[in-house]
């Protein structure tokens, strides 16, 4: 057992560095990251897979950090809203979001922006009709969605 | 005063980077030393009483440090308010949360674990045993037979439950066009992206709330009355809301359970509602069935207008809406007649949701509207304008702005609506029927008693400090603009922070007024600091200024200096010559005699595109439209997201949202984003927001009039009237599911 009595130790590769820590079998990455690791840049909104809000980049590939659990993450790669960019910096789509006033309130941001890097990586932001479709997993409740799409599409070009 | 003009320019969020790189910090997001978390136990039946409780499992559970319920919670003073916040309910009383053992609605917090970790919490909570004395009389039906008068404190508070101009009955009978019809908007739920949660620590007698609200300073005060404590022994720390829509204006009972756990502990403690938990705890838009009839003469004229509504309230408080405000003041009626009344149900306390009552209102008003101009054969903008209210025939006052007018024509034009051809069924693509509809937005503008202050440091910036809340709409960056413009400074030498008791004194940010009232205290603030730099100026011994009068300087550039040219000198240096490291100054604005001779009122316009699938029945919103009258914009471009914003949340009310409700049991059957359906980004396509020209110097010194709730007025019957249009169909009751279409 762990030194903090928890049930696991697990490590997790987070934005590059190595971080080792107790859960428990049930503790989501989610939780890992927010609770343990105190990087909160990635958002609780339903704990269910269903708004996005956690979404960040496991070996790559964009998952829903609230469905996934922190021992499914071990010794894997895990990039978070923290680690886009290098210190000091924004990630294009970062600026975008900025530039494009892609959120209100900004509790949805961090997942739209781990999901538009994803889908722009992907090759799958060539159209509005197809950044609409693939960002319909990140819900926004202050409605910035045309917005976010003019973000997306406007970081896309940029990157191309 | 200003030259700079940074009021009205599009500056990007000043916050912005904090939020890209998941820097702000919510409430659930603070990691004072030995937090522990909080888990709770809901209520499953609507009404009754509990009958055991056996925690003795929970218990067990490694990490537990402690499991409340009614039987070992402390009794709370729980002491009335003076006066009661005008974000709670005028009559009946808060849920008195663990003093017993009576449940009153289904969903209702009874236990409330916490321990170690999260997990350990949760895990407890589910090992919780109740059992339970039903009531077998619980109210679980919505019935408008049971609805009652607002009692005399809502009344008073602007709420009545009758109000008659003219004679409305006789004229309907008479008018030679009539419609009428029964109209029901459903319990709808704000359900903003970040849970609602609280952070409650205590320091022997002092304590410590990092909370999700929309008002710091009433949150103070709530908990310094449950608590039975004095106020300056209480912090509320705010500064990111990550949405509310009104869900956080009220300092609802989990933060009261947070408080009670961290005292009872010794612990720093979280309480992080679930998304179920938030449908059954941070109140909800009221279900309300309304029935309108409009009479008309055949030119078009309204004749009378009748408006009544069935609102939703719980058993324990009444929460009354304005739903009514909009009929009695939109159109010019000679007769109008309105009748509220409320349904007291086993469900917990509804709340304001964006555009409380109003949004409610003009929905019903609207698609009657709309359906008065098919029966006179008119078009529908045309009979809005034949019954422009040149005043406000309610409160017989004139308004002290109204341009919707050019509301109207903007957004016709914009939209392209002279292309319209009236005939329902008439305008069809590629086997989709096309619908074009409209409606006009209206909500009140008020202003409340607001302060701030203003420090100017040596390096020349300023910083501001105000209990505001920015639960979205920009208030970090439309205030930094403000004191930009009042001050002549760039934006990058104006730092603003907000959200926080120990700052000065802030009202609600919600009902639109954060502008209108923060705004022109900041402004007022900004104006004492020029007028001590003055002073100080003036009372130099040497130098350019000594003497100067006050009409002689020039605040300018980051500087002082005198209007007849010459002696510029930039604040640091002022402030150096000064022997000063600061310099302090503060600010405060209330309503004024306008609010008494006047009515001040948000406008808008709103034009909707539909397309309808024939045989499925599905709705799409391929374009809204929308102009808007909102006084003076501060930033064109956080504006424009603000209207959006309501756009897409009225395309939700219009098509998508309603709280499943089963009636036999007085339960949320879809109490998730899952089944709760929320417009996603594939929903939306194209919105376009304008403002006209406008600028309400009477209401207040910065000519602004509010606008978020605004942008969701007038949504949801645009669609519904445009849906018609489409379909031949009249769907009055929301959302418009297919099967309402079809059947
Ligand atoms: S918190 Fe993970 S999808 Fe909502
Ligand atoms: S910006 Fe508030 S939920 Fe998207």
């Amino acid at each position: 057992m762990p030194e903090d009595g928890r049930a696991l130790e697990i490590e997790l590769r987070v934005n590059g560095q190595s971080r080792r820590l107790g859960v428990e079998g049930s503790t989501t990455l989610l939780d890992a990251l927010r609770d343990r690791l105190h990087l909160t840049g990635t958002k609780k909104g339903c704990d269910l897979g269903q708004c996005g809000a956690c979404t960040v980049l496991l070996d790559g590939q964009r998952v829903v950090s609230c469905l996934t659990l922190a021992a499914q993450a071990d010794g894997r790669d895990v990039i978070t809203i923290e680690g886009i960019a290098p210190e000091g910096q924004l990630h294009p789509v970062q600026a975008a979001f900025i530039e494009h006033d892609a959120f209100q309130c900004g509790y949805c941001t961090p997942g739209q922006i781990m999901s538009a890097v994803a889908l722009i990586q992907e090759g799958r932001a060539t159209s509005d009709e197809e950044i609409r479709e693939h960002m319909s997993g990140n819900l926004c409740r202050c409605g910035a969605y045309t917005n976010i799409v003019a973000a997306v599409r406007d970081a896309a070009a940029k990157m191309a | 005063m200003s030259s700079n003009a940074v009021i009205g320019s599009p500056v990007s969020r000043v916050d912005g980077p904090d939020k890209v790189h998941g820097r702000a910090t919510y409430a659930a997001e603070f990691k004072p030393e030995g937090l522990a978390y909080a888990a709770l136990v809901l209520s499953r039946i609507p009404s009754g009483r509990i009958k055991s409780i056996d925690v003795s499992l929970a218990m067990t559970v490694p990490g537990v440090v402690s499991v409340i319920t009614h039987e070992n919670a402390p009794r709370l003073p729980y002491k009335e308010m003076k006066k009661r916040p005008q974000v709670d309910p005028k009559a009946g009383g808060q849920l008195r949360v663990f003093q017993d053992d009576k449940v009153l609605w289904s969903g209702q917090p009874i236990a409330c674990v916490v321990a170690d970790s999260i997990e350990q919490a949760e895990t407890a909570a589910d090992l919780i045993r109740v059992t339970y004395s039903p009531d077998a009389q619980a109210q679980t039906k919505f019935d408008r037979a049971l609805g009652l008068k607002p009692a005399p404190e809502a009344e008073a508070d602007g709420r009545p439950g009758e109000t008659q101009r003219g004679d409305a009955a006789s004229a309907f009978d008479s008018s030679p066009v009539k419609v009428e019809g029964w109209y029901l908007q459903p319990r709808e739920q704000h359900n903003p992206i970040e849970l609602h949660a609280t952070i409650a620590k205590w320091d022997g007698d002092h304590l410590t709330l990092w909370d999700k609200t929309q008002w710091v300073d009433n949150d103070r005060a709530e908990i310094a009355h449950v608590f039975d404590i004095p106020q300056d022994k209480i912090r509320v720390i705010s500064p990111f809301v990550g949405g509310a829509f009104g869900s956080a204006l009220r300092t609802w009972h989990h933060v009261h359970i947070a408080a009670m756990a961290a005292k009872m502990t010794g612990r720093a403690v979280r309480l992080e509602l679930t998304r179920r938990e938030q449908f059954t705890n941070t109140g909800s838009r009221p279900h309300t069935e309304q029935h309108v009839a409009l009479g008309a003469l055949e030119d078009g004229r309204l004749a009378a207008l009748i408006q009544e509504a069935w609102g939703q309230t719980s058993t324990y408080e009444e929460y009354a809406e304005t739903t009514l405000d909009p009929p009695r003041q939109t159109y010019s009626v000679a007769n109008n007649a309105t009748r509220y009344r409320l349904v007291h149900m086993n469900v917990n306390t509804p709340t304001s949701m964006r555009a409380p009552g109003v949004a409610t209102g003009v929905f019903a008003q609207e698609i009657a509207m709309d359906e008065l101009a098919v029966a006179l054969g008119m078009d529908p903008v045309e009979l809005r304008l034949k019954n422009y209210a040149e005043t406000d025939e309610y409160k017989s006052k004139p308004w002290s702005s109204k341009e919707l007018r050019a509301c109207y024509a903007k957004a016709a034009d914009d939209f392209g609506w002279s292309r319209r051809s009236p005939e329902p069924r008439s305008m069809q693509d590629n086997g989709q029927l096309v619908g074009w509809g409209m409606a006009t937005a209206i909500y009140p503008s008020h202003r409340s008693p607001a302060q701030a202050t203003v420090r100017l440091h040596r390096d020349g910036h300023v910083l501001l400090r105000t209990a505001a809340s920015d639960m979205g709409p920009g208030t970090y960056t439309s205030m930094t603009q403000v004191a930009a413009d009042t001050l002549d400074l760039p934006v990058e030498k104006v730092r603003f922070e907000l959200g926080d008791t120990d700052f000065a004194m802030a009202p609600v940010h919600g009902g639109s007024i954060t502008m209108a009232s923060v705004g022109t205290a900041v402004m007022a603030a900004c104006q004492a600091l020029q007028k001590k730099v003055g002073e100080l100026a003036a009372a130099s011994s040497g130098g350019p200024f000594k003497g100067a009068a006050s009409d002689t300087l020039l605040f300018q550039g980051g500087g002082l200096a005198l209007k007849n040219g010459g002696g510029f000198t930039p604040y640091g240096e002022f402030l150096a010559q000064h022997g000063l490291e600061w310099l302090d100054a503060e600010g405060k604005s209330e309503p004024g005699a306008e609010s008494e001779t006047h009515t001040s009122s948000a406008f808008g316009a709103v034009f909707a595109e539909v397309r309808v699938d024939p045989d499925l029945g599905t709705v799409r919103v391929p374009r809204l439209v929308g102009a808007y009258d909102v006084g003076r914009v501060i930033n064109p471009k956080i504006a424009h997201s603000q209207c959006i914003g309501g756009m897409v949340g009225g395309i939700g009310m219009a098509l998508l949202e309603m709280v499943e409700w089963d009636d036999r049991y007085g339960r949320v059957m879809n109490a998730n984003l899952a089944e709760y359906l929320v417009p996603v980004c594939a929903d939306i396509v194209q919105l376009e927001a304008s403002f006209v020209p406008s600028d309400d110097k009477i209401f207040n010194p910065l000519g602004v009039k509010g606008l978020a709730e605004i942008a969701i007025s007038g949504v949801a019957p645009a669609i519904a009237n445009a849906v018609f249009h489409a379909t031949g169909k009249r769907v009055r009751d929301l959302p418009i599911l297919p099967e309402r279409l079809l059947l």
